[in-house]
């Protein structure tokens, strides 16, 4: 089992993490400096749909900045998730000369410009045209190319989701589809935009790999082994600035899950911006007598049984969450493996069976009950009928 | 029949008020889109007052006329025309893309609000309106459907499977405005993704077609006219307009799709509006 080495989380850990070194933010080391770099002087950081959100936890005790250039000791790290895409792209656009990556006219939103501007013969613009984008992927990759296809989250696995299931999950074809704008934290364009469904459409593909990056350490890492990997994959990357997690000695394999933080109360499982809630959710637990264990989830197809397993037995307790609607995504599947493994009582934390709407990310998790004090309330709950 | 000189100053005044307000929406929800609406004030405010059969007094009637925006991005000028109609309060204006507000980023379906159909996934919009043509035809109504729709939105596929159907269903009684701004999110038009002749195409898909200056008042008039008397297509405006049109700064410019004015851009713009 995985122990992750956890860069900064708000505040102290308790209990200590085992196994985990936990740096004090002033530690950042080159590797992590650079990429953080790249994403604070990306001249996409500045593009119109940009602006910074005023902050991403409601928390007001975590103080949250922006990253630039300049890296004076900031007190939490937040970058975005398609800003790691973007700089993951260009580097192995280097690395790989069969990469062609096509956008959907949103390749200023999606970062792939950052690509389009170094490689510029290996980028194709579709413009608005999402079917479209996904069968030329398909036939690209059925000519031996590696196909970095994106769009929003919600033009690319909704919109496309036929295609993609006929030209390239029934093929079975190398076209990697890295969809970023998904879930609540859009924000204030609204439902037509805040994209819930996207891992359950993805995820019911057979050939399908389904991951969900929950930093942009991790973003970064999983970008470089979705290329390295053969078939399908479906990758859901955020619009919004979230706090940095990992350390750069991370280690990223698809399909395994990370243990992020020690615990035997009960385990609270998270994928994307959702891991952070569960972070912060383990504290306000831990400061109430309750060790939670949190498991980061990147994966969610095909799932680490192994770490549920685990989590299982060891804690009698599961807990998922999500920026997802809770039929179908990451609660889903956790609910229909452990059911066959390991049950045990379960809640599931995602949007419940409705639409988003327009306002702030930070406005929306908490709204929809996705912020931390809503998982650890959830979770109060869950103690309660695993006692009962 | 020609627009008297009155009715013209009106119009005029009204796409004034439109750009007016979608400059200040734009501005105190510090997101949005005011580049696309600024483009079709004048053809809006000329639908809206001269020829949309939509008003505070017939909402509720089954029969009246429809709208549809199909590029939804651009409902700042939607909502100001609503306002200016009186279907929606001017104060609700200032809640646009707000938590709790009716006036969302994207068009949310309202019937209380004159909202008639929820858009923002481009290439939608052509077909709803293109069923509630078809619904009203079955039903031997008057009424008259009128869809916006854009150059960026007419590279979606989904826009010419409806473009077939409506002409192949012969519904005379739907209207498609395009604002041809050649402007797209990643850039100009022609660079990005081409559509070409717009108004060729839609009539070699069994449309009747008329390329329009879409700020000449009087030119969108004729045409919308024009629509109105044609019995047995329906009609394809093809609207050549200037992003942001009406604020220098934004004219002809693809980063104004969608990015709020600061302070000082937003009284800029709206002193140049109110001159
Ligand atoms: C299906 C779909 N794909 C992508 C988008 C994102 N998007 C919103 S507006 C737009 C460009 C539309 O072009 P146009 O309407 O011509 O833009 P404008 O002239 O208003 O700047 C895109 C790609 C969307 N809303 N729907």
């Amino acid at each position: 089992m995985a122990q992750a080495n956890l860069r900064y989380f708000g505040l102290p850990p308790s209990p200590p993490l085992i196994g985990a070194r936990l740096r004090p933010p002033q530690g950042t080391r080159p590797a992590l400096q650079e990429l953080l770099e790249a994403l604070g002087t990306s001249e996409y950081n500045a593009g119109p749909d940009q602006r910074p959100s005023a902050g991403f936890f409601r928390n007001p005790s975590l103080p949250i900045r922006r990253v630039t250039s300049t890296l004076t000791p900031p007190a939490v790290q937040v970058a975005a998730t398609r800003d790691a895409y973007g700089v993951a792209l260009a580097e192995l656009g280097k690395d790989n000369p069969e990469i062609i990556v096509l956008d959907a006219d949103l390749s200023g939103s999606t970062r792939t410009k950052t690509f389009a501007q170094a490689f510029p013969k290996r980028f194709f613009n579709m413009g608005v045209a999402e079917s479209n984008m996904m069968g030329t992927a398909a036939g690209l990759a059925a000519m031996g190319k590696v196909v970095f296809a994106s769009s929003f989250a919600m033009f690319a696995a909704g919109k496309a989701w036929e295609p993609i299931r006929q030209t390239v999950c029934i093929p079975n074809l190398n076209v990697k589809i890295c969809a970023t704008h998904a879930g609540l934290t859009v924000g204030e364009d609204g439902k037509s935009h805040q994209m819930l469904e996207d891992l359950a459409l993805m995820q019911v593909l057979p050939n399908m790999t389904v991951i969900v990056p929950a930093d942009s350490i991790e973003a970064k890492l999983a970008i470089r082994a979705v290329a390295a990997h053969d078939g399908p994959v479906y990758v859901r990357l955020s619009r919004a600035k979230t706090p940095v997690i990992f350390d750069e000695d991370y280690v990223f394999k698809i399909g395994r899950g990370t243990q992020v933080r020690a615990g035997n109360d009960l385990a609270l499982v998270a994928c994307g911006v959702e891991l952070s809630a569960a972070l912060e959710a383990a504290e306000i637990l831990a400061a109430e007598g309750v060790n939670a264990r949190v498991i980061n989830m990147a994966t969610i197809k095909p799932l680490d049984k192994d770490i549920l397993v685990a989590a299982a037995r060891d804690c009698g307790a599961v807990l998922t969450a999500e920026e997802h609607q809770a039929i179908g995504g990451l609660g889903s599947a956790v609910s229909q493996l452990l059911a066959h493994h390991a049950p045990v009582p379960i809640e599931v934390v995602g949007v419940r069976d409705s639409f988003g709407e327009s306002a702030t990310a930070d406005q929306l998790l908490e709204k929809y009950g996705l912020d931390a004090q809503s998982i650890a309330s959830r979770s109060r709950d869950l103690l309660r009928r695993k006692n009962a | 029949m020609t627009l008297t000189p009155k009715k013209q100053q009106e119009i005029e005044a009204v796409a004034r008020q439109i750009r007016v307000d979608i400059v200040e929406m734009v501005h105190a929800a510090a997101c949005g889109h005011p580049g696309g609406p600024l483009g079709m004030a004048d053809f809006m405010a000329t639908l809206w007052v001269e020829h949309m059969g939509i008003e505070p007094g017939n909402l509720h009637d089954p029969k009246r006329d429809r709208f549809v925006l199909g590029n939804g991005h651009t409902c700042a000028g939607l909502y100001a025309v609503l306002a200016h109609k009186g279907i929606i309060p001017r104060e609700m204006l200032k809640s646009f893309r707000k938590l709790g507000s009716p006036l969302q980023g994207h068009p949310h379906k309202n019937p209380e609000l004159g909202i008639d159909m929820s858009t923002g996934s481009l290439g939608t919009g052509l077909s709803t309106a293109q069923g509630m043509a078809l619904a009203a035809k079955i039903n031997g109504w008057p009424t008259r459907v009128y869809v916006t729709s854009s150059d960026g939105e007419s590279e979606e596929g989904q826009i010419w499977e409806a473009a077939t159907s409506a002409a192949h269903y012969g519904l005379a009684n739907l209207t498609v405005l395009v604002d041809f701004n050649n402007i797209q999110i990643d850039g100009v038009m022609r660079e990005v993704m081409d559509v070409r002749d717009l108004r060729e195409k839609y009539a070699a898909f069994g449309w009747h077609a008329i390329d329009v200056d879409g700020h000449d008042i009087a030119a969108i008039d004729a045409a919308l006219c024009a629509a109105r008397e044609e019995t047995a297509r329906p009609s394809a405006l093809i609207c050549h307009t200037t992003i942001g049109k009406g604020v220098s700064f934004m004219e002809g410019k693809a980063s104004w799709h969608g990015v709020a004015p600061n302070d000082a851009e937003a009284q800029e713009a709206l002193a140049e509006l109110s001159v």
